[in-house]
């Protein structure tokens, strides 16, 4: 998801008689479905964990600016440039609220985010994808921010008080998202032939890397089940990834394109669609750093920082002028 | 040289005659700087009408180790709520 592949210190979920009196203590009032505040007791790998997670969460929003930046001189309308501005101006608050919630655990925004410039962090492997045109602002809002619709819904019950919070308060502001998304493609699917077709080409591209977004298959992911006893993750990858497929191929029809993937088809048994997996080694590829944007999307962020930097300076250097000031004058 | 910008947290009064709640948190400079970024973080969508900004280092807060001991005066006076009291029905609402 946003937040792919979180690393959990250890192997699978700790049993109740290796845990210490107050690490069972801690797992019965999650149990309890009791939420966790900044200063409680909590045992050092729930936040370690937390820290990434979120942190990880929080450059996902920062990093998704950019495709959709990307297009914001050059949106058809006056209207829909205002709509993608506010938009990607939302993701730059869900960042913020994001790395707030990690610094209740006690690491800096500062420290969060050199780790991120250094590579040392990652952040979704969607972002790493291009936006090639018009079109892809359209399927953008729609899938992407879609499939983390379905990821942070789960999340608002997650154990963590103030990451429950962000989700809150995120989740209010992403059906915009989502819905402005969806606008677009509604207009080009039923515009020119030529529209319709852009529609068509940014949901083929996009569709599997999408899927990916929810990370591996439940079968590979082996931080889950300690994440889930921890209620920092409420679902499995597979469970969350079907939940975007079934909602979504309906959207597709409605739109009158093609689904992306032939093999999609309803199962009656099952109660749900079939779907083909995306490619798992192009997955892990761009997760190591070998997708399409990877390095443009690192050194625009690496430019962004340090060329704020006489910005980030020069303030503080006024506040302190200022503070200075007023202790003179008192 | 590390040069960061102080914590603050944000307290907003939404648009019906509410109390200030707690918000979160943000990085600025100054309290004015801290203002003016709660109103684009915070209140995008008309979320308030008043911003409190105070520096996260003045926060002094209870600690949840003595969460018992500290509100355990408050358990042996039930008096204190209304039902303790039985009031015959005859008289009336109170
Ligand atoms: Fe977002
Ligand atoms: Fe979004």
């Amino acid at each position: 998801m946003y937040a792919q592949m979180v690393k959990t210190d250890g192997t699978g979920v700790k049993d109740r008689a290796e845990m210490s009196a107050d690490e069972q203590a801690f797992q019965d009032r999650i149990d309890r479905g009791e939420k966790i505040e900044p200063k409680d007791w909590m045992p050092d790998n729930y936040r370690r964990t937390l820290i990434r997670q979120i942190g990880q969460h929080a450059h996902s929003e920062i990093v998704g600016q950019l495709p959709e930046g990307n297009w914001i001189t050059r949106a058809p309308t006056l209207e829909r440039k205002a709509i993608l501005l506010a938009k990607v101006q939302d993701e730059a608050g869900h960042g913020l609220y994001l790395y707030g919630a990690a610094e209740t655990l006690g690491v800096t925004r500062d420290a969060l985010t050199e780790d991120l410039l250094a590579g040392r962090m990652k952040y979704s492997s969607i972002f790493n994808y291009p936006t090639l045109n018009w079109a892809d602002m359209g399927a953008v809002g729609w899938l992407v921010d879609g499939a983390a619709i379905i990821n942070q819904v789960a999340l608002q019950r997650t154990s963590y008080g103030p990451y429950a919070r962000a989700m809150v308060r995120i989740c209010k502001e992403e059906s915009f998202h989502a819905r402005q998304g969806f606008h677009i493609m509604m207009k080009m699917a039923r515009g020119t032939k030529e529209q319709k077709a852009m529609a068509q080409d940014a949901l083929n591209r996009l569709w599997y890397p999408v899927l990916m977004m929810f990370g591996p298959s439940d079968k590979d992911s082996v931080h889950t089940a300690q994440s889930m006893a921890w209620k920092i993750k409420m679902d499995t990858n597979d469970e969350l990834r079907q939940k975007f497929v079934d909602q979504t191929v309906q959207q597709i029809e409605y739109l009158g394109l093609e689904l992306p993937d032939p093999n999609t088809k309803w199962n009656d048994e099952t109660g749900q669609y079939d779907y083909s997996d995306p490619d798992w080694t192009e997955f892990f590829d761009v997760i190591k750093g070998n997708g399409p944007c990877n390095v443009d999307r690192l050194a625009a962020r690496n430019k962004a920082w340090d060329d704020g930097k006489w910005v980030r300076d020069g303030l503080m250097a006024h506040a302190a002028k200022k503070t200075a000031a007023k202790l003179a004058a008192e | 040289m590390k040069n960061e910008w102080p914590l603050w947290e944000v307290f907003i009064r939404g648009q019906h005659g509410l109390s200030h709640r707690h918000f979160g948190s943000l990085h600025a400079p100054d309290a004015e700087m801290a203002i003016k970024n709660a109103r684009d973080v915070y209140t995008r969508r008309n979320e308030g009408v008043s911003i409190w900004v105070v520096e996260a280092v003045n926060v002094s807060a209870s600690s949840p180790e003595d969460k018992g001991a500290f509100y355990e005066p408050s358990n042996s006076k039930v008096y204190r709520h209304p039902t303790f009291f039985d009031i015959p029905d005859e008289v009336g609402s109170m």
